[in-house]
């Protein structure tokens, strides 16, 4: 069950998957994949597959958690039994309640709060296989969900981690290089806006080290807006693309 | 539920933070006053209370045997809880620990796990089979702000207060024997949280500050001044030159705090 | 005073669209004086005034609006109606009674039931409490037989079309009676299953492709050539 690999980076600079240091994994996006959510999303990245839905502004219940001046978002990242390679239990656990907990923090500053008083957004991430960085996947597609429901937004919110392996900094960490890798630094972004919502860090890195991360890792979330700004154009313009070949027949 | 800030009040801290003052007099970088003491329970293998400001954190360790991670067979496990107690604050109410509670004691352990401030290899009693497991129960009785940072020195000074029976192992069997050794400590972090408000950033936030706060970050760091440990929470956002010089300004809090408490 | 985007095109939430002197419309905001998208929608320029035309929202009410819903409880003194929007409304018994509420001998199930369906206008409403609804106004009341289908709120007017010309354009050509809800509930009552189906059609096909050009004609030639499939069926 246990080979840790022996090296993480070769000589050549080629990463256990064959990427370059400041490579991103593949990554596929599409919106609105569950037609009974108001809004929902579907990721691949690396291994990572992740499901995104969102049902909302609507009624709240239990009615006393209402907010008079602001809606109420309520996020829930849990992860499929069979995600991962030793079989997780279903109930929650604390790592699950803590990453919805910064999920939603990072998600909220996107959201025009004050909109809908007395209102509950629920945003559900469910994660079908993880490879490490599931939380930056989970953001990205939850992000698309919530602009796929209609809800009003600042800016997308992308996501994506950068950290060190061996004595390299390196970005988009999956499974293998996060456990056995020096550190690891999850980022989210509100690009137009330049506003980091997320950011978290473990591991060692000295405040240089942390710095040259943290950039790396947004240069990242550039990469995979583009990406999110295309899956939500997709949707619409295929439609187009149908008309016209209609008219030229 | 905690009494609503009025307006005008999140106003007034927000007006005076922008020239650069806060509304209990500190300075934007100041920390309120600390307060330890250790050993105050007995029945704990090591207990502090840390008073930080009006924040009041008591936090307990306890040792026990069991088996190690399938994944680190070598090693002993380390297993941090937090209990925000209703008596601590209004806005408490009891129950199982709430995503505030768990995600309060997974930044303390991250900044105790990450730094490797407890030589776990040393806590290996049979290698796969027996290892000890040290308990670190955080227990918040007041809650005035920056519960974070608070628990956290709480956490590591038990620590260092924490006295392990001298064992040995006959047939299989561990056998306690008299006498005490203490825990084996490698490094002591230490976590400075600063709080944005407005455009400016301020340390060891209270609670009306935590309230008007757009976003907090939390820096772990170790002794040799490496960042072990981040997380921003909060519903707001920094900018990223907002992210460095928070990093920056905890870095020097950590060495003044460190310097301070002889660590 | 520069513009980023043009006309029609396709935007997401956070896409700078002008800045300067412009004023934010529909489905945008404004930072530092510059506006940008808060929906995924098309560009419009109105004059001054930047909006966005959203593919996709939900209804909010305003007070005025002719909206229909359905019945989802029955209260004590009242109804509580679903109108397709995160805030329920509220239909008092005194209203559709026209007179004062008699607990002991209006029975409301009988009135209005779960279920059930309304035309009625928004009285009252605003960020502190939930819409108050009418029915005591001509055209206005329960309906009794029809097909509902919703649209997104937005795609309400693309339905209506250039004064009037889509709207009136479908009536024609299925012979039903269609009323169109603010909130984006449409009532069709035709004479017929298939007339009522079709109109359906043509207004769900409005909907996906209402950000395209040449809708009109599309629709037209739909509903002629179903039309004529149907006469040729009956002539069999």
């Amino acid at each position: 069950m246990n080979d840790k690999p022996e090296k993480l980076i070769d000589k050549k600079g080629l990463r256990l998957d064959g990427r370059k240091l400041d490579e991103l994994r593949p990554v596929k996006l599409q919106v609105g994949v569950i037609s009974s959510a108001d809004g929902s999303a579907y990721i691949e990245h690396g291994k990572n597959k992740i499901l995104a839905g969102v049902y909302g502004p609507r009624e709240v219940h239990p009615k006393h958690l209402a907010l008079p001046d602001r809606t109420v978002v309520k996020c829930r990242y849990h992860m499929a039994p069979f995600s991962v390679q030793e079989r997780k239990s279903p109930a929650p656990s604390r790592r699950e309640i803590e990453l919805s907990k910064v999920i939603r923090e990072a998600l909220e500053p996107a959201i025009f709060m004050e909109y809908y008083p007395r209102t509950m957004i629920n945003i559900f991430v469910e994660v079908l296989q993880a490879d490490g960085g599931t939380r930056c996947a989970a953001i990205t597609a939850a992000a698309l969900a919530l602009a796929d429901s209609g809800i009003p937004m600042r800016d997308l919110v992308v996501a994506c981690a950068a950290g060190k392996v061996e004595d390299k900094i390196v970005l988009d960490l999956f499974d293998t290089e996060d456990k056995v890798g020096t550190a690891d630094v999850p980022v989210a972004l509100m690009p137009n806006l330049n506003a980091i919502t997320l950011l978290q860090m473990d591991g060692t890195l000295s405040t240089d080290e942390f710095e040259s991360a943290v950039n790396l890792a947004l240069e990242g979330c550039k990469q995979i807006y583009v990406l999110q700004k295309e899956a939500l154009r997709t949707k619409y313009v295929n439609v187009k693309e149908e008309n016209k070949e209609e008219v030229e027949e | 539920m905690a009494a609503v800030i009025t307006r005008v009040k999140q106003k007034q801290i927000a007006q005076l933070i922008d020239k650069g003052k806060r509304l209990d007099g500190r300075e934007l970088t100041e920390y309120r006053e600390i307060k330890i003491e250790q050993g105050i329970i007995e029945k704990a293998e090591g207990s502090a209370r840390v008073l930080l400001g009006k924040t009041e954190v008591l936090v307990g360790t306890k040792i026990e045997t069991g088996e190690p991670f399938s994944d680190t067979p070598n090693e002993g496990v380390l297993t941090v809880n937090a209990e925000l107690v209703p008596l601590a604050s209004p806005s408490f109410e009891p129950g199982p620990p709430d995503e505030s509670s768990i995600e309060l004691a997974r930044i303390v352990d991250r900044g105790i796990r990450e730094s490797k401030a407890i030589d776990t290899e040393k806590l290996v009693i049979e290698p796969g089979k027996k290892v000890f497991i040290v308990f670190v129960d955080v227990y918040v009785l007041n809650h005035d702000g920056n519960l974070i940072d608070a628990s956290a020195l709480a956490a590591m000074a038990a620590l260092l207060n924490t006295k392990m029976r001298k064992y040995e192992v006959e047939d299989g069997e561990v056998k306690m024997k008299p006498g005490y050794e203490p825990l084996p400590i490698k490094k002591r972090p230490i976590t400075i949280t600063c709080a944005k408000i407005g455009n400016k950033l301020v340390v060891d936030p209270w609670l009306e500050e935590e309230q008007v706060m757009d976003a907090r970050i939390s820096i772990a760091f170790d002794d040799d001044e490496n960042i072990c440990a981040i997380q921003k929470g909060g519903s707001g956002y920094f900018e990223p030159n907002e992210v460095f010089e928070a990093a920056r300004i905890a870095k020097e809090k950590a060495m003044e705090m460190r310097k301070k408490l002889n660590w | 005073m520069p513009i980023f985007l043009e006309r029609k095109q396709l935007v997401t939430p956070g896409d700078l669209i002008a800045e300067g002197e412009y004023t934010a419309g529909e489905n945008t905001y404004m930072e530092n004086n510059k506006i940008y998208a808060s929906r995924v929608g098309i560009v419009e320029y109105e004059t001054k005034r930047v909006d966005v035309v959203a593919l996709k929202s939900f209804y909010v009410p305003r007070m005025g609006d002719i909206v229909i819903g359905t019945i989802s409880e029955v209260g004590f003194s009242g109804w509580t109606v679903d109108i397709n929007s995160p805030y329920p409304a509220l239909l008092r018994a005194s209203d559709v009674l026209s007179r004062p509420f008699r607990p002991q001998k209006d029975d409301l199930p009988v009135v209005l039931d779960m279920g059930d369906l309304v035309v009625a206008k928004i009285v009252s409403y605003d960020r502190t409490h939930d819409p108050q609804l009418t029915v005591a106004e001509p055209g206005l009341g329960r309906i009794t037989r029809g097909q509902i289908v919703k649209v997104t709120p937005t795609k309400i007017p693309r339905v209506i079309g250039k004064k009037g010309s889509m709207i009136s354009m479908i009536k024609q050509e299925t012979g039903c009676n269609i009323i169109l809800g603010v909130n984006g509930v449409v009532l069709i009552t035709g004479k017929t299953l298939e007339d009522e189906q079709l109109a359906m059609m043509a207004i769900l096909k409005i909907e996906a492709e209402s950000h395209t050009s040449g809708l009109t004609d599309r629709i037209s030639k739909m509903l002629k050539e179903a039309k004529s499939t149907k006469e040729e069926k009956m002539n069999e």
